[in-house]
């Protein structure tokens, strides 16, 4: 399983404004949901995908399988964006 | 405006432009500043600047750009850099690279910089010095260098027209090159200085599909290493811009004498009013201020915009070109097919197709205020 990581010219913080995080880098600002800014949060480029899915499934008591493929659109659309890194495990 | 009229439903500032100053060391021929330089108030203090930014992040603004002309200019950038970052900024400065030492970027670093911007006018110091109308060039390469030895993400930004798209193949490998993390490629817009000199900018048309080809095949080349952002030349295209993601929507301006814009070039349009924050907080301007809610929402379009299905998505295009080509900001942007007045830029780029000596005249290079004129503190 890969190794996500924040990219680092990409800043998570919490929008003082919506209490919501969102995720700032050189061209702009994303607005993110509570799950993909817990998601991103987690990507500290020494766990793997999989080890972030078990984090997850432990806190929010949902099997691994159910979150598994929403993690993985998740870290692609913000991959396909450079603003994470994917290292093979 | 009618003060009995609905408003639009208002929205949140993302992103903030601002411009420290007009003064720079560059004279490129398609500045962004004003062709005219307003006289009287002189640039913004410190106090009045950090006033801003913290006015700026309590309005919902995440994001500042720290341009001018030359940002590098202002003895006090590390203080608003640091200011910027106190108040929960992500800060990006937009720069020549003249100035940009290493002491100075150390200290800027050390304020909480967050990521660079150098503008680049071709890939060899001839002719980006001809553009640029200075020797630039190699500061701007020793100053890339020293942005990613530093550990700071950099951005290359290149201005495209005829003298330097026949150059794209060799800017994108020198941007590889400086190990940049994004690379955009932006065609000249025609307003302002850029408008005063078309004649001597403006590309052929091969020139804009070769580039065009070459942009794209770069981008899936270099996917998740060097993102190529190539922005296409609207005069070139049947739709228009979606100019600013739409007017006071999403982007505030405030220029070097604390002027509040909707985008950095709407001073051009004479029409309009604008408020400063020296007279006024910035949330107030941003919920009242007649420049800003003139073109809000999309009540105020004319047709052919009003019952398009693309209204929400380009916004009728950008204001300051409908302004400059059909002499009234309210009407549909020419760079859309649609307009009524699509003849008149269709009309300047045929005759960019078959030039004569006439229209390939020397630049008229931006002047620069001096002490004691235009915006001189």
């Amino acid at each position: 399983m890969p190794v996500p990581k924040l990219s680092f010219k990409a800043r998570l913080q919490t929008d003082p404004v919506t209490g919501k995080p969102a995720l700032l880098f050189p061209e702009g600002v994303l607005l993110l949901s509570p799950s993909a800014g817990e998601i991103l949060g987690l990507c500290d480029g020494v766990r793997s995908q999989e080890a972030l899915v078990a984090i997850l499934s432990e806190r929010h008591a949902v099997a691994p399988a159910i979150l598994e493929a929403d993690v993985a659109e998740c870290l692609e659309k913000l991959r396909a964006k450079g603003l994470v890194e994917m290292r093979p495990a | 405006m009618n003060p009995s009229a609905p408003q639009p439903q208002l929205s949140r500032p993302l992103g903030l432009l601002a411009e420290l100053t007009y003064r720079c060391p560059l004279h490129c021929p398609y500045c962004s500043n004003p062709t005219r330089l307003p006289a009287g108030r002189g640039e913004m203090a410190t106090a009045d600047w950090k006033r801003v930014l913290g006015e700026a992040a309590q309005l919902g603004i995440l994001h500042v750009m720290f341009s001018g002309g030359e940002p590098l200019q202002r003895p006090d950038l590390v203080e608003l850099v640091a200011g910027a970052r106190e108040a929960g900024l992500y800060t990006n400065l937009i720069t020549s690279a003249v100035g940009l030492t290493r002491p100075r970027l150390e200290e800027l670093k050390r304020a909480g910089l967050d990521s660079v911007q150098i503008s680049f006018q071709s890939d060899q110091a001839p002719l980006a010095d001809g553009i640029a109308g200075t020797e630039a060039h190699a500061l701007k390469l020793a100053a890339a260098g020293l942005v990613r030895e530093l550990g700071l993400p950099l951005t290359v930004n290149v201005v495209l027209h005829k003298g330097n798209l026949d150059r794209l193949e060799a800017l994108i490998a020198m941007a590889e090159g400086l190990d940049a993390q994004r690379l955009e490629l932006a065609n000249t817009q025609y307003y302002g200085w850029a408008f005063q000199n078309k004649a001597a900018l403006m590309p052929s048309l091969a020139q804009v599909e070769g580039a065009e080809r070459i942009a794209a095949s770069a981008a899936r080349r270099l996917a998740g290493k060097m993102e190529v952002l190539y922005v296409k030349p609207d005069y070139y295209g049947t739709r228009p811009k979606p100019c600013m993601n739409g007017w006071g929507r999403r982007y505030i301006t405030v220029n070097p004498a604390g002027d509040v814009l909707p985008c950095p070039t709407s001073g051009e349009i004479k029409a309009l009013r604008f408020d400063s924050v020296r007279d006024r907080p910035l949330e107030w301007i941003w919920r009242e201020s007649e420049a800003f809610n003139l073109f809000r929402g999309t009540q105020w379009m004319p047709e052919p915009c009003q019952s398009c299905d693309q209204r929400e998505i380009d916004f009728g295009g950008c204001r300051c070109q409908a302004a400059l080509l059909t002499g009234d900001a309210a009407n549909t942007d020419p760079a859309c097919d649609l307009s009524p007045f699509r003849d008149r830029l269709t009309a300047v780029v045929e005759r960019a197709q078959a030039p004569t000596a006439a229209d390939s005249p020397a630049y008229r290079f931006r002047a620069n205020p001096m002490a004691g004129e235009g915006l001189e503190r």
